[in-house]
């Protein structure tokens, strides 16, 4: 196994131009797995552990861009505020040893659809940012993941970082699992409540091939609240809205029968997890929250 | 290849190192360090449960290369020359070891709840120590023996 260890981004993305080959490691928390475990001995490992550009965050026009490398653990102590769904999703991975190692870049590249950093990042229409010498490409996170474990990034390319708006209202993330730590999603729903366009963005996560924005439930409750002046007013939604935004979150879901969970149980826990999640986020706003 | 860091405050360096193993292979098979326990390899249980420059990691996740040059601290580091750590004193008193095979994971996560925490609640407890599993004492007498390495090191 051939080790590789840069210390900038362009000697990374030098690296991997040489090497397409080779597989990234940042946190470990996939990749060790297959290692230990010799599902997989990859030819040439990329370290990136110690590039700085990935372990940086900014604000940039209304947007926060968050470097690749950047933990859960620091999402959550330093991205509270501007990105609150990923916070709270953040918040729910592994145990705090995971959080302090994992990054959203790996949930990138892993691309599972139970990865709890992803549903946030399709709630706020995030683009992720892809880098290799010859220049770097933004793409929208429902175009960049295609299916199980597979995503549009080229041999030569790197996740460099992920750019989504900062919250402008409520956002909430909410996931099924056996215990409250350490477990990986039967299924979870993200949501972002954007009040200044008065609209609304849902993605369902665990339960379907990728994660999956819930499109028609959104037109739904975004013509909700426009008719009923419902923004403006920031008066109740009913049960029966609630409760039917939750029956056509769950239309979208295409889950399977897997060990964590039957198809059956997702589709019902999802639209429960999408009926809750949204009367916690008009609550807040009802508030007078963000 | 060949791994250089600091252990315990001390210099280590490992010869014949496979880029593809862990650090805590490099701890327990290379540098005689045996305290940090090799159990699930898929940082679940936290057993493996170490310091790298100051932050709390399964050792088992780290490959051994991403270690050159960093500051490890196991919980063969933490006793100082006066004895035990208010941490251990206190899983030994409350009798929150049994078969003592998570001991040095909890000791060291732990350690690390209460450097950041010095007086967790019950549910800060719970939810700094989620990712290491005892699988024979069931909890309380770890609950305690945080909570009593709390007290200890509160009026220290």
């Amino acid at each position: 196994m051939e080790f590789l260890q840069p210390s900038s981004l362009w000697e990374a993305l030098e690296a991997k131009a040489a090497h397409p080959e080779a597989v990234p490691i940042s946190g470990g928390t996939d990749l060790m797995v297959e290692i230990n475990f010799d599902r997989g001995r990859p030819k040439t490992v990329l370290d990136l552990s110690r590039v700085p550009e990935l372990g940086e965050w900014a604000p940039e026009n209304g947007h926060v861009r968050v470097g690749a490398g950047v933990t859960y653990n620091r999402i959550v102590a330093e991205l509270g505020a501007d990105l609150p769904g990923l916070a709270m999703a953040s918040r729910t991975v592994g145990s705090p040893q995971i959080r302090n190692r994992g990054t959203v870049g790996g949930n990138l590249g892993t691309s599972s659809p139970a990865g709890d950093g992803l549903p946030p990042l399709y709630a706020s229409d995030a683009e992720v940012e892809l880098s290799s010498t010859d220049g770097t490409r933004r793409v929208p996170v429902s175009e960049f993941v295609t299916g199980p474990k597979r995503n549009v990034l080229r041999p030569d390319e790197l996740i460099s970082a992920f750019r989504m708006s900062r919250a402008t209202g409520p956002q909430q993330y909410a996931k099924v699992g056996t215990r409250n730590a350490m477990v990986i999603a039967v299924c979870s729903f993200g949501l972002a409540l954007h009040p200044e366009w008065g609209s609304i963005g849902a993605c369902i996560g665990s339960a379907g091939p990728t994660p999956i924005r819930a499109t028609e439930a959104e037109r739904f409750i975004e013509g909700v609240l426009a008719e009923g002046g419902l923004w403006e007013t920031r008066e109740p939604l009913n049960d029966a809205v609630l409760g039917r935004f939750g029956e056509i979150v769950a239309t979208a879901a295409r889950p399977i029968d897997d060990v964590r969970g039957t198809a059956a149980y997702r589709t019902y826990a999802v639209g429960v997890l999408a009926r809750r999640s949204l009367g916690w986020a008009w609550d807040e706003y009802r508030r007078g929250g963000p | 290849m060949r791994l250089s860091c600091i252990v315990n405050g001390e210099e280590r360096e490992a010869e014949n190192v496979w880029e593809g193993e862990s650090l805590l292979y490099v701890l327990r098979e290379r540098l005689g360090l045996p305290g940090s326990k090799n159990a699930c390899l898929q940082g679940e249980c936290g057993s493996c449960s170490v310091y790298m420059d100051g932050v709390l990691v399964t050792s088992c996740l780290v490959l051994a290369g991403q270690a050159e040059g960093r500051e490890i601290l196991t919980v063969e580091g933490l006793a100082g020359e006066d004895g035990l750590h208010p941490v251990q004193e206190a899983f030994l008193e409350a009798g929150g070891v049994q078969c003592g095979f998570c001991t040095p994971g909890f000791v060291v996560a732990t350690h690390d709840l209460l450097q950041r925490n010095p007086r967790p609640s019950d549910a800060e407890i719970r939810e700094a120590l989620a990712g290491n599993l005892c699988r024979c004492t069931g909890y309380a007498k770890i609950l305690d023996a945080v909570r009593l390495a709390s007290r200890k090191m509160g009026s220290a």
